[in-house]
């Protein structure tokens, strides 16, 4: 069984194949002007890497805001779902499920089958979302991969006031001329933001396991935050934000399964 | 590369026709705001002399200068002044201060007086917030929301985008208007998300006015909002910075189908304004002058 | 008076009207409140009334999030505890 999960993203388009359960390749491809083409591309690297054309897969499914722009899938799963199979992939114990991405944060609940139970979502204000920590690196002058690290370098715990991630990039600004250490700066950052999400997780109701997934589970500041704010542990699976690509592949895999079966009894 | 935005004159003004020696009440309020400050003097009801300047970094040193500019040549000097009301952001830093009264009761007393007592609706648009107010026929504050979370219909919203298209903020309400067919709103609210949304436009061949129309537009939309959760009510006026951007005001009012109040002053000054007639009031109150 | 504290932001509108005119001074919401959300103020115009503290304003949404979860929508402790029905949540 060879499936192909595609995440059609506002800004990239991931690709997964997933061959007898096992992920063997993946791709990334940012999605430009030329969607289209862009998911050609994504599809042809991913499949081209595991050694096939993606037209010889057995199914394919898609997720992610564009997921009805992809006319080769047989079918779609919604992103909340998605990045629960993707993470249930890994950890199969885990029933919370947090994912954050450049601009949304989301908080799941689900059973052991990977149905979703409840979940909240922040989108549309950068405050909630892996975009206030890139605005902050920039005003902070840091690259957005030390920006992380630097964060795990502080003891001390300071306030920020700013919500918005406009006004906290003044803040910031104004926190370096009062000579405030740069890593105190980047874990204030990280503790805003571990927070919000955190309140929001408490929503949805917290269950052990924790996973996180998205592209701020690559954020060791951010982790570090986040888990003394849940005051629990925090399970991070591999290539954390190709979640949703690989649980659609999964789902792709369950679906192609079944539709081979009911083949063979017609 | 930062340019100075929110870039107004500096200065003073008063009335030649007013002897303040004659007067029984002289009060002052003074309006210390994240931007701007601004000091006014009035006597027995009347306004008399007032400043507006910049705000430093010093709140209790902003609000004094303002005064003392509102005072100069007036012959007049602090002892003189029977009650001091300070409002504003930095109100409780205002040291020759007798009260502190909040900015939005403030605002609603200043523009009852400055646009007269039909006024119902106030909408003030300064650089880092946004407020709704609605009075009744004495100033009184009804209702009033007051939105300084989200840089989102701020003037700090507006200079994000002054920035990344490299445009200067006096110029973007008229630029906004030199498009062959209005454009459809930003979509985005979050002025992060808004900043790429107009990235792609331009990388779409946008041209830049069109980008400025759609964002201008998208401001309007977002106050819009604002105003119709407490309900707009005419007479209806806007005051702070914003309130210079034609590329926002015609929109907005379009939107909401209502015409603007002119003002009879600086816009600017409404906060101040309210501020020395609640010393009016109160100076009389607590004995400090006559009745 | 109507004072609507809390913001708009792209997520949404997040207000907790209180009216002042209803508002009995009693104090039982501030009691009700888990998340020591509410407080006490004088207003402009010398009327002892409930308010939003100033620290909670500009996260609203996160400081009363304890009392909305998603599964359920139980009734609001502040919203329950005033018997005038002054205080209004707008999510």
């Amino acid at each position: 069984m060879v499936s192909i999960g595609v995440d059609m993203g506002a800004k990239n388009i991931k690709v997964v194949v997933l061959k007898d359960n096992e992920v063997v390749s993946k791709a990334l491809v940012t999605a430009g002007l030329d969607t289209e083409g862009a998911l050609k591309k994504a599809l042809q690297a991913a499949s081209g890497e595991a050694g096939l054309e993606y037209t010889e897969a057995d199914y394919i499914t898609a997720t992610g805001a564009g997921r009805k722009d992809v006319p080769m899938a047989n079918d779609e799963l919604t992103e909340v779902g998605a990045a629960v199979r993707g993470a249930l992939h890994f950890f199969k114990d885990a029933r919370t499920v947090i994912d954050v991405g450049a601009e949304e944060g989301r908080g799941v609940r689900c059973d052991a089958e990977g149905r979703v139970i409840d979940f909240v979502v922040n989108e549309k204000c950068a405050a909630g979302a892996g975009a206030f920590c890139e605005a902050m690196a920039r005003a902070l002058e840091v690259p957005l991969e030390e920006f992380g690290p630097l964060s795990l370098e502080s003891d001390r715990e300071i306030p920020m006031n700013a919500q918005c991630a406009v006004f906290a990039e003044s803040e910031v600004v104004s926190l370096v001329h009062a000579k405030t250490p740069k890593q105190d700066i980047a874990r204030a950052v990280h503790d805003a933001i571990a927070s919000r999400i955190t309140s929001m997780v408490r929503r949805v109701g917290l269950e052990e396991q924790v996973a996180l997934v998205g592209g701020l589970a690559y954020n060791v500041g951010f982790i570090d935050s986040l888990k003394r704010d849940l005051e629990t542990e925090v399970l991070i699976p591999p290539d954390p934000e190709y979640a949703a690509a690989i649980g659609a592949a999964v789902v792709a895999a369950e679906r192609g399964l079944k539709a081979s079966e009911g083949g063979e009894n017609s | 590369m930062t340019t100075e935005y929110w870039r107004w004159k500096e200065y003073n003004w008063k009335d030649p026709d007013i002897d303040w020696k004659e007067a029984r009440n002289i009060t002052v309020g003074v309006d210390v705001g994240s931007v701007s400050s601004q000091a006014v003097v009035m006597t027995d009801g009347e306004l008399f002399a007032y400043s507006n300047m910049r705000t430093g970094s010093d709140s209790p040193e902003s609000a004094e200068n303002a005064l003392n500019w509102a005072l100069e040549d007036t012959g007049l000097t602090l002892d003189d002044i029977h009650y001091a009301v300070g409002t504003g952001y930095g109100r409780i830093n205002v040291p020759f201060a007798d009260r502190a009264i909040t900015e939005i009761a403030c605002h609603g007393r200043g523009a009852n007086y400055m646009y007269g007592p039909t006024v119902r609706t106030i909408l003030d648009m300064g650089g880092q917030d946004c407020k709704v107010i609605q009075v009744d026929e004495k100033g009184k504050v009804q209702e009033f929301l007051m939105n300084d979370k989200c840089a989102a219909g701020t003037g700090r919203g507006m200079e994000v985008f002054a920035d990344l298209l490299e445009i200067p903020i006096e110029e973007i309400g008229e630029l906004s208007f030199q498009i062959e067919e209005e454009p459809e709103p930003v979509s985005s609210t979050c002025v992060i998300f808004a900043k790429t949304e107009a990235t792609g436009l331009l990388r779409q061949g946008w041209p830049k006015n069109d980008v400025l129309a759609a964002y201008c537009s998208a401001m309007a939309l977002r106050v819009v909002a604002l105003i119709e959760r407490v309900g707009v009510e005419e007479d209806f006026a806007i005051t702070g910075g914003i309130a210079k951007n034609a590329g926002v005001v015609q929109r907005l009012t379009k939107q909401l189908g209502l015409v603007a109040l002119e003002p009879k002053h600086d816009t600017q000054i409404a906060g101040a304004l309210g501020g020395a007639l609640f010393a009016q009031t109160l100076a009389v109150k607590e004995g400090r002058v006559s009745a | 008076m109507k004072a609507n504290y809390g913001y708009h932001d792209g997520s949404g509108d997040f207000f907790i009207t209180i009216d002042s005119n209803l508002c009995t001074g009693c104090v039982e919401c501030i009691s009700a409140c888990p998340a020591d959300v509410l407080e006490m103020i004088t207003d402009d115009y010398d009327d002892v009334v409930a308010a939003v503290k100033e620290e909670h304003r500009k996260k609203i949404k996160y400081s009363c999030a304890e009392c909305k979860p998603v599964d359920e929508q139980p009734p609001l402790p502040c919203v329950s505890a005033c018997e005038p029905g002054a205080i209004i949540h707008s999510w």
